[in-house]
């Protein structure tokens, strides 16, 4: 009961909490990130400086210095400055007193789709649901209702309702800029509330750690003694166990073999890992790099932080923003020679295309938006994959399970539910299950809250009826956090859409 | 390289859906790719096929001929199975253009056998360009793939009360409110829940008897079980209903409660209800042979929570349909999900098609839009549109004209806005009639009446020619053009 904490996969970053170790202390903004980054906050209100008080908990502390990857080594790949000080991007949403009320809250008719769809509201009573969340409230603040309704800390953010809006309110959108509306004006910056958001949503920085010592690090976090602080102090759950850190991280491997191994002037892909990828399942990283390899693609892995996915989800804008920025920044130099973007995170994607555009002015977001590709999709496009899989030589009868395969809520929203599916019916002797288009009911950090730890179960049930009722015994998302809900409810191996192309076309990888 | 299969079909409604399920069934690799939900959450679930006979102004649009001539003359306040005559007869007058339609519970002439009325639709009207056979095979789809349904035994229309007090004339029904007909003659007592205030029990009954059903009704409100929240979805509903749970009052500290998994404590949600109920009868001049709710009974066992609560009331219990957000329409939209997957139907929702290319009158292929505004191909040898009228967003209006946004189809319309409109809230508009003209085929027609492209079909509300509500054929246009659209393309490829 000890150490032993298998999660595979989950990735996009949010997951983590700690020890305590980010909550030092210190003044966030003084630190060495502000250097990179703040003067993103240029935000034509006020300074967002100046909103944060200087008793914020849990500093930087330099950490965030280290963003994986220097500038300039994006191993293998051309070079792509990194801009830091060139731009001075606006906020979308300048302030809190001068709401801006985009016309989608106004196509709203009242259908209550997007409620049918909240799986939140189905289990939670006290969660008004997305279409108050939405458009109703958005119109009250309009006639000055300042406050937002502190319920906004229950939206899990798993974007369902946006995916269910018949007439495209832009639903997440809105329940992010309360959120952060929320954090900002009306959360105490020396709560626990705002500690744990602050923890949970940098999962980057205690990766770092993590990583520097992973068998400590996976030794106390697995302890129960201190899973059980963490649940009465910061309130983040003790039922869970925390992710394990791998050993060596994708980036460290990327290193060690020296970069992208094939150049190619007309293939190239610029590869987003996000923090859980290179931290916790570098399988999942290596198995991208090999698979685009294989079908001749330079690949690029320039340096990057958090996607941001956690840090929206917990209201965390600002920090969300740097994070933004940085990626943006690197992503965006890399398009500009040939790069197309790719990512194996379903979140992380998300993040990128949908999440970047509607809540930041960056210099590039759009372009990144706009070149970005979920990496499995990448291939379906440009490749002939299923060809590929039906010609490959892999005996995946003997070599590879079949696979209960859950999709994420934020694949679905790119479209890409039933990718995997496909993918499965190209391999010969693999069945890949769908179990259903429930939500995991994790949602990134959302199920890591004590208080949300019941609810986060009940969502999850259907999912964990249905992978059980699958004769499949290893399951199979692209979701890292999913990944880690579908094996905390069920005990099941759970890879990655990518691992499955891995085996199957280039016979590399983990074992199976 | 574009995404390729043999099919696609584009829409997420009762349309697409069926047109998947033909095109599947013909053997073809078929694919659908949406954009958001279907309006099949906002519906009853009820499979209207032709309620009403279409409104005087279907002229006015320029897409048939007065449709007045079909209507019916069968103002007897319910339709009935035996009295066949109803239906058919001319009478001109029998359609009072004043008449609020949507609201008059018995309004005259609604329609017995609709299989009799539908050979007398004008021309355009999707039903005449598909033809009576197809409709029966839509149909015959729709009972094959569907289960618990009602109402294949008879040609003639049901007449199934709504949550507003309305008897609506309708083909098919979910078992589930079966014991509820308006011409069943058995007295019935309605429930509604304090917290759920779209149905209003009382007044949906008092709309009932005033317009002369055949038994006594009254309605009664009880208390939800537990401390709902006062605006709790129907899906919450639903939920507690199905796991018979009374979910545990709020911690005081506000702590890790909030999430309503632990069930006070072996309660029993369905117990607590009828004991209501017995209690809120005893108020109420009729002695119930049968009891109706809101249809909010489970989303996925809803049998099981109907057949509990029947037992524990001793008499049939029934649901009501509901306005938006319907559960019915959750339950059918569940079923039909399950039929594309059972058929190896790819389904890529999510995101919309925005564009094409085509060569040679001929589509190529389909440009679907990423979040973020990346794109990608994808290719058929036949497409069906099934995007839905001005609610699913097939047809966008505004301030320039009415248009078709995928394919840029041709969409007749008056160029004068004001035209657009009748004087009565609840005239007959003829925006309500605005789609694309089809062939027999259902290709859509460009302005000169030749076919926009050779391998295009379409169905569903994007079509023109008729006003589903009005008429009370939603369901049915869509469900039996969908089928023909998806065996048209099937064919075609
Ligand atoms: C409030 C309401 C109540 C109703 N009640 C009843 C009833 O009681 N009985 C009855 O018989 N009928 C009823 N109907 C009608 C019926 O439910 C359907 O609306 C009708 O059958 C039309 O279905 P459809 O499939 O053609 O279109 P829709 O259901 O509108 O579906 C259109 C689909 O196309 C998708 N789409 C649109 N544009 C794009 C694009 N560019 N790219 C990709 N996808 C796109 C949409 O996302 C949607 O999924 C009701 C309708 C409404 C709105
Ligand atoms: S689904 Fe869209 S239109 Fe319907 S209630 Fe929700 S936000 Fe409004
Ligand atoms: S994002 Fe998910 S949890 Fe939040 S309101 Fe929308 S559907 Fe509900």
């Amino acid at each position: 009961m000890f150490g032993h904490a298998p999660d595979d996969g989950d990735e996009s970053d949010e997951t983590e909490s700690s020890c305590g170790c980010e909550a030092g202390s210190g003044e966030s903004d003084g630190s060495a990130e502000s250097r990179s980054t703040s003067e993103v906050r240029s935000d034509g209100g006020e300074p967002s400086d100046e909103r944060r008080p200087t008793s914020e908990l849990c500093s930087d502390g330099g950490i965030d210095a280290d963003v994986p990857g220097d500038p300039g080594s994006a191993g293998g790949a051309g070079s792509h400055p990194s801009s830091d000080d060139e731009f001075e991007p606006v906020q979308v949403f300048p302030d809190s007193t001068e709401q801006d009320l985009r016309p989608g809250a106004d196509s709203c008719y009242k259908c209550s789709t997007c409620d049918t769809n909240c799986p939140v509201a189905e289990v939670d009573d006290e969660f008004p649901g997305p279409k108050f969340q939405g458009p109703e409230q958005w119109r009250l603040s309009r006639d000055d209702a300042p406050e937002i309704d502190d319920s906004i800390d229950k939206c899990s953010n798993c974007m369902r309702c946006d995916h269910a809006c018949p007439t495209d309110v832009p639903l997440s959108q809105m329940h992010n800029t309360a959120r952060g509306r929320y954090v900002d004006d009306q959360l105490s910056k020396l709560s626990i509330q705002y500690l744990r958001k602050k923890i949970l949503s940098n999962y980057g920085r205690l990766g770092r750690l993590g990583s520097l010592f992973p068998r400590t690090t996976n030794f106390v976090m697995g302890n129960r003694a201190v899973r059980w602080i963490t649940d009465r102090t910061l309130g983040i759950t003790d039922e869970r166990e925390f992710p394990e850190f791998a050993t060596q991280t994708f980036r460290s491997w990327w290193d060690e073999r020296g970069g992208a191994q094939v150049q190619s002037e007309d293939r190239r892909v610029a590869y987003f890992h996000g923090d859980y990828a290179n931290y916790n399942t570098p399988e999942v990283g290596k198995a991208l790099v090999r698979v685009f390899e294989s079908f001749g693609y330079e690949v690029a892995v320039p340096r990057q932080r958090c996607s941001g996915t956690p840090m929206f989800a917990n209201g965390m804008l600002d920090d969300a923003r740097r994070a933004a920025t940085v990626n943006v920044t690197e992503f965006d130099a890399l398009i500009e020679e040939g790069y197309d973007v790719v990512c194996s995170c379903t979140s992380c994607s998300m993040a990128l295309r949908q999440e970047y555009p509607e809540l930041f002015d960056i210099d590039g977001t759009e372009r990144v938006a706009a070149n970005t590709y979920d990496a499995v999709e990448y291939l379906r496009i440009h490749e002939d994959l299923r060809e590929e899989l039906a010609d490959a030589e892999t005996d995946a009868d003997d070599e590879l399970p079949d696979l209960a395969y859950h999709a994420p809520c934020h694949a679905r929203n790119q479209g890409l539910a039933e990718q995997a599916l496909e993918v499965g019916d190209a391999v010969e002797g693999v069945d890949v299950d769908d179990v259903g288009d429930s939500c995991s009911g994790i949602s990134g950090t959302y199920g890591w809250k004590s208080k949300h730890y019941d609810t986060s179960m009940a969502i999850g049930d259907e999912m964990f009826d249905h992978m059980e009722d699958s004769e499949a015994e290893t399951g199979m998302t692209e979701c890292p956090t999913c990944a880690m809900q579908m094996e905390h409810g069920t005990g099941y191996d759970v890879r990655h859409t990518l691992e499955l192309l891995e085996a199957t076309l280039v016979g590399e990888g983990e074992a199976w | 390289m574009a995404i390729e299969s043999d099919v696609i079909v584009i829409g997420g409604g009762l349309a697409g859906h069926f047109a998947a399920i033909a095109a599947a069934d013909a053997g073809k690799e078929t694919r659908l790719v949406t954009a958001n939900q279907s309006t099949l959450r906002q519906a009853s679930g009820l499979i209207d096929v032709l309620g009403y006979p279409p409104a005087a102004a279907v002229g006015e649009t320029g897409t048939g001929d007065a449709a007045g001539d079909h209507a019916s003359d069968a103002d007897s306040d319910r339709a009935d199975a035996d009295d066949p005559d109803a239906v058919g007869e001319e009478n001109p007058n029998a359609v009072d253009a004043e008449d609020p339609r949507p609201d008059a519970p018995f309004r005259s002439g609604p329609i017995v056998d609709p299989f009799e009325a539908i050979p007398e639709l004008p021309e355009g009207h999707p039903y005449e360009r598909v033809g009576l056979a197809a409709v029966r095979e839509g149909l015959a789809t729709f009972d094959e793939v569907v289960d618990g349904y009602v109402g294949s035994h008879t040609d003639a229309n049901a007449l199934v009360p709504t949550h507003g007090g309305v008897a609506k004339p309708t083909a098919r029904y979910p078992e589930h409110t079966a014991a509820g007909l308006a011409s069943d003659d058995r007295d019935a007592v309605l429930v509604g829940f304090e917290t759920l205030t779209d149905f209003d029990a009382p007044v949906a009954a008092d709309s009932l008897a005033a317009g002369g059903v055949p038994f006594e009704v009254a309605g009664v409100t009880v208390r939800f079980p537990g401390d709902l929240r006062a605006d709790a979805k129907a899906t919450r509903y639903a939920e507690l209903l199905e796991t018979d749970e009374v979910p545990a009052p709020k911690a005081a500290d506000g702590g890790s409660s909030g999430a309503a998994t632990h069930a006070s404590q072996g309660r029993s949600c369905r117990a607590a209800i009828v004991e209501r109920i017995r209690r809120a009868v005893g108020d109420v001049d009729v002695d119930p042979e049968r009891i109706g709710f809101p249809a909010v009974l489970g989303e996925e066992r809803t049998a099981e929570a109907r057949a509990d609560l029947a037992d524990r009331l001793g008499v049939p219990v029934f649901e009501v349909p509901t306005g938006a957000p319907s559960l019915p329409g959750i339950r059918l939209e569940h079923q039909l999900g399950d039929a594309l997957r059972e058929r190896d139907v790819r389904v890529a929702d999510g995101r919309p098609v925005v564009d094409v290319s085509a060569t040679d009158g001929r589509v190529g292929h389909l440009v679907v839009e990423s979040a973020g505004g990346s794109t990608v191909p994808m290719a058929a040898d036949s497409y069906v549109l099934a995007t839905g009228g001005l609610v699913g967003r097939g047809i966008d209006a505004d301030r320039d004209g009415v248009r078709e946004p995928i394919f840029d189809c041709h969409v007749p319309h008056p160029d004068d806005r004001y035209e657009w409109f009748a004087d009565a809230a609840f005239g007959d508009h003829p925006f309500a009639y605005f789609g694309v003209d089809v062939d027999r085929d259902l290709r859509p027609l460009d302005a000169e009446g030749e076919p926009e492209y050779a391998n295009l079909h379409a169905a569903g509300a994007v079509l023109g020619g008729y006003d589903f509500a009005a008429e009370n054929s939603g369901a049915g246009v869509s469900i039996a053009t969908g089928h023909a659209a998806g065996s048209a393309a099937a064919e075609g490829s």
